[in-house]
C-alpha cells in the first residue's frame, strides 16, 4: 500500500507548485505556441513586408537594403499586376460561391435528414479526398478535362478544356470539404425544435430554410468561405496543371521570386493577396464567422 | 528499354527543375565584352595523390550515388578506385551554384554557361590543365575552347554534356513536316489552340532566334543580346503566338501528356520528351532542328580556385568524362555526352544517334542558353542590352 502513495505525493507537490505560480503555468502552457506564432509566423511576414522596400542590384543579383517605394509604384503602374490580381480575386469568389452552393444542401441533408449511419458515411465520403495528394487530384482533373477526355465525351464535345473555367472547377473541387464541414457543423448546431416551431407556425420547407436555417448557418458559410477564398488566392499549382495559359497572382509572385530572383518585388506582390485576405477577414468578422471557424 | 526511359524521365525532372529555376544555361559571351582578363589563378601542374575527400556542387542527376535509384550509381565506383569520398551539394540554380562556389568550401562544380564566366572572371575557378585529364583528348572537338568554357584558348573546365531545344510535332496533324520555327510563330494560327511553348522567360530567345532570319533589319546578332527595340519585336511575335497557344509547359510530364492527349500538336521540346512520347506509343511525334537553328544548354565541370582537394577533383573530372561514366550520366540525365567514346558504352546502342552526340554540324546550330545582361553577352562590348529581369517582366506580360 505504501507504493502508490509516493508518486501521488510528488504529483501533489507539482500541483501545489503550479497552483501558486500562475505566471509560470501560463508561460509553460503558451510559450512554445506563442514563440511559433510570433517569431516564425508573424516574424517572417514582417521580414517580407520590410524586404518589399528593398531592391535588387541588376548586375550582381544581390538584394540591396536601401529603402524605396519603387516596388509599390511598380504594383500600381504595371497594368499586368492589376489584371492578374483582379482575375485571381474573381476566381476566388467564383470558387467560394460554387462551394457554398454545393455545400449548403449537402450539409443540410447530412445534419438534419440523414440517419446517423448515412451521416457517418457521408462525413467519411466528404473528408476522404483530403487523404489524397493535391497533385493527384489536380492531375485527375487534367485527365478529365482533356480535349478527348471523359467530360468531353459525356458532354458531347462541350468540355471547357484547359483555361479559366477549368481552374475554377478544379479549385472548387479541391476546397469543397473545407466548406462542407463548417456548414455541416453549423446546421448541426441549429436545434430541431426551431424547425418544428417554424413548421407549426405554418411556414413551408422553403420558407423555413430561407428565414430560419440560412440566417443561423450564415456564419458557418462565411467561416467555410474563409478557407476556400484564402486557399484559392494563394494557389499556383492547380492553375499550372489545368489553367492552360491562365496566370494567377501567385504565379506572378513565383516568377519574380524564383525565375527573376527579384525577392523584393515578389514581397511587394505578396502584399496583394495578404491585403485581400485581411480585408476579407475583417468583413467576415462582422458576420460572426470567426467565432465559428 | 522501359528502364532507360524511367531513368531519362527522372533525369528530365532534374533538368526541368534546373532549367525552370534559372533559365539554366549557357552563355556565348565572348571575352572581349568583359574587358579585363580574368584574375590569375594557379593551374595544377602535376597530379598528386588523392586527398581522400571531394566536395562537389552539381546539378541534380550529375553525381548519382544510388540513393535515388540503387542501380544508378557512378559515385561509389569512383570512391573505390580513387579513394576520394564524394560529398555532393545539389545546386538548384546557376545563381545558387555561383553563391556556393564563392564560399570556397567546394572543390568543383558542374556549371552551366550562364555561371561559367561569372566564376572565371571573379577568380572563383582555376584554369584546368587538360594534360592531367587523359579523357579530355577524346571529348567532342566542337565542345573545346568555346567562349563559355575557355579564355584565350585556356580551358577552364571539362565539357560534360549538352542538348538542344527542338521543334516537336505530331506528323499526323502537322503537314507538311515543318522545317522552320514559323510553324509555332507567325504561322501558328493553322494549329490554333494546339501550339505549345516553353514556359520560361528564356523562351524569348527562341523568338529572337527566329527573328534573326525572319527580320534581319532588326539586327539581332545573338538571341540573348537584345536591345529594348529587339526585345519588343520578340515580345510582339510571342504575344501573337500566345493567342494560338493552348497551354505552356514547364514540367516535362505535362508536355508528354499534352502531346499524347492531343492537347498539343506542335511546339518546342527536348529530345528526352520526344523519346518518352514515342516509347509510350500512344501518338507518334517527330523532332527537327529547324533551319533557323535552335537554343540549348551545355555544361562544364570546373575546379575551384580554393579547392582543398584539387587532386581528387582532377580524378573526378577524368572519371566523369570517362566513356562508361559519361554514358551513364548522359542516359540518366537525357543529354548528349561530351565524351565521344561514351557512345560505345550506352545501354541503348542508338543513344548517341538519337541525341546527335557526335554531330558537330548539329551542335553548331545551337545557341546555348545564357542569362541576358545589360552588358551584352554577344561580345560586341555594348551595354544597351535588356536584362533577365526585363525578360521576366516581358514574359509575364506576354502570358497576361
Amino acid at each position: 500500500m505504501a507504493r502508490p502513495v509516493a508518486p501521488r505525493d510528488r504529483r501533489g507537490a507539482l500541483t501545489a507548485f503550479f497552483a501558486t505560480r500562475p505566471k509560470t503555468r501560463l508561460v509553460l502552457l503558451l510559450g512554445a505556441p506563442m514563440l511559433w506564432l510570433v517569431v516564425m509566423y508573424l516574424g517572417s511576414i514582417a521580414v517580407m513586408l520590410l524586404s518589399a522596400f528593398w531592391s535588387v542590384d541588376g548586375f550582381t543579383g544581390k538584394v540591396v537594403q536601401s529603402y524605396s517605394l519603387a516596388n509599390f509604384a511598380e504594383l500600381f503602374t504595371n497594368p499586368l499586376y492589376g489584371t492578374v490580381a483582379l482575375r485571381t480575386l474573381l476566381i476566388a469568389v467564383g470558387v467560394t460561391v460554387i462551394d457554398a452552393v454545393i455545400a449548403l444542401p449537402l450539409a443540410l441533408y447530412m445534419a438534419k435528414v440523414a440517419s446517423p449511419r448515412v451521416r457517418i458515411i457521408l462525413v467519411v465520403a466528404v473528408t476522404t479526398p483530403l487523404w489524397a495528394s493535391y497533385l493527384v487530384k489536380a492531375y485527375a482533373w487534367r485527365v478529365l478535362l482533356a480535349p478527348n477526355g471523359p467530360i468531353d465525351w459525356v458532354s458531347g464535345g462541350n468540355s471547357p478544356g484547359y483555361g479559366l473555367p477549368a481552374t475554377v472547377i478544379t479549385l472548387a473541387y479541391l476546397w469543397l470539404p473545407y466548406m462542407i464541414i463548417p456548414v455541416f457543423a453549423g446546421f448541426d448546431r441549429v436545434s430541431d425544435s426551431l424547425f418544428e416551431a417554424s413548421f407549426d407556425l405554418g411556414a413551408g420547407a422553403w420558407r423555413t430554410l430561407r428565414s430560419v436555417a440560412l440566417p443561423l448557418v450564415f456564419p458557418a458559410i462565411a467561416a467555410g468561405s474563409i478557407f476556400t477564398f484564402s486557399l484559392t488566392l494563394g494557389d499556383y499549382i492547380a492553375v499550372g496543371i489545368v489553367g492552360g495559359k491562365t496566370q494567377m497572382i501567385a504565379n506572378v509572385i513565383y516568377g519574380q521570386l524564383v525565375t527573376a530572383n527579384d525577392q523584393p518585388l515578389a514581397a511587394a506582390l505578396s502584399l496583394i493577396p495578404l491585403a485581400a485576405i485581411v480585408l476579407y477577414l475583417l468583413a467576415m468578422r462582422r458576420t460572426g464567422a470567426l467565432e465559428n471557424v | 528499354m522501359k528502364r532507360r526511359f524511367l531513368a531519362l524521365s527522372a533525369g528530365a525532372v532534374a533538368l526541368t527543375t534546373a532549367m525552370l529555376f534559372t533559365g539554366c544555361s549557357t552563355s556565348t559571351p565572348s571575352t572581349s565584352s568583359q574587358g579585363a582578363p580574368p584574375p590569375k589563378v594557379a593551374m595544377l601542374q602535376k597530379l598528386g595523390a588523392g586527398e581522400g575527400q571531394l566536395n562537389l556542387v552539381a546539378w541534380a542527376g550529375y553525381a548519382e550515388d544510388g540513393s535515388n535509384d540503387p542501380t544508378v550509381d557512378w559515385v561509389h565506383p569512383f570512391e573505390q578506385q580513387s579513394g576520394c569520398k564524394v560529398n555532393t551539394t545539389i545546386g538548384d540554380t546557376s545563381d545558387a551554384m555561383v553563391q556556393l562556389m564563392r564560399t570556397g568550401q567546394y572543390d568543383g562544380v558542374s556549371a552551366s554557361g550562364d555561371a561559367t564566366l561569372r566564376l572565371v572572371y571573379a577568380g572563383d575557378v582555376a584554369p584546368v590543365n587538360t594534360k592531367l585529364v587523359p579523357n579530355y583528348a577524346t571529348i567532342s572537338p566542337f565542345l573545346k575552347d568555346k567562349s563559355w568554357n575557355s579564355v584565350n584558348k585556356q580551358m577552364y573546365g571539362i565539357p560534360h554534356g549538352w542538348g538542344a531545344n527542338l521543334l516537336m510535332y505530331n506528323p499526323s496533324v502537322v503537314t507538311p513536316a515543318p522545317d522552320s520555327w514559323s510553324v509555332v510563330f507567325d504561322k501558328s494560327s493553322a494549329y490554333k489552340g494546339k501550339v505549345t511553348a516553353y514556359d520560361s522567360p528564356i523562351y524569348i530567345a527562341d523568338a529572337a532566334l527566329y527573328l534573326m532570319t525572319k527580320d534581319p533589319s532588326l539586327g539581332i546578332k545573338d538571341p540573348y543580346s537584345l536591345t529594348q527595340k529587339q526585345l519588343d519585336a520578340a515580345v510582339k511575335v510571342l504575344t501573337e503566338q500566345a493567342g494560338n497557344v493552348g497551354e505552356y509547359w514547364a514540367d516535362y510530364t505535362k508536355e508528354v501528356q499534352a502531346f499524347e492527349s492531343g492537347t498539343s500538336v506542335v511546339g518546342t521540346t527536348w529530345q528526352v520528351i520526344a523519346n518518352l512520347v514515342n516509347s509510350d506509343a500512344k501518338v507518334k511525334v517527330d523532332t527537327v532542328v529547324p533551319k533557323e537553328g535552335a537554343t540549348g544548354w551545355s555544361d562544364t565541370w570546373m575546379v575551384s580556385a580554393k579547392a582543398k582537394h584539387p587532386n581528387c577533383m582532377y580524378k573526378w573530372m577524368d572519371y566523369i568524362t570517362s566513356a562508361k561514366a559519361n554514358a551513364q550520366v548522359a542516359e540518366w540525365f537525357g543529354e548528349a555526352p561530351a565524351q565521344t567514346l561514351a557512345c560505345k558504352q550506352t545501354s541503348d546502342p542508338a543513344f548517341c544517334t538519337t541525341f546527335h552526340a557526335l554531330d558537330s554540324a548539329y551542335a553548331s546550330k545551337i545557341h546555348y542558353w545564357t542569362t541576358p545582361q545589360k552588358q551584352c553577352v554577344d561580345g560586341s562590348g555594348k551595354s544597351d542590352c535588356t536584362t533577365y529581369a526585363q525578360w521576366v517582366d516581358a514574359w509575364q506580360k506576354i502570358k497576361g
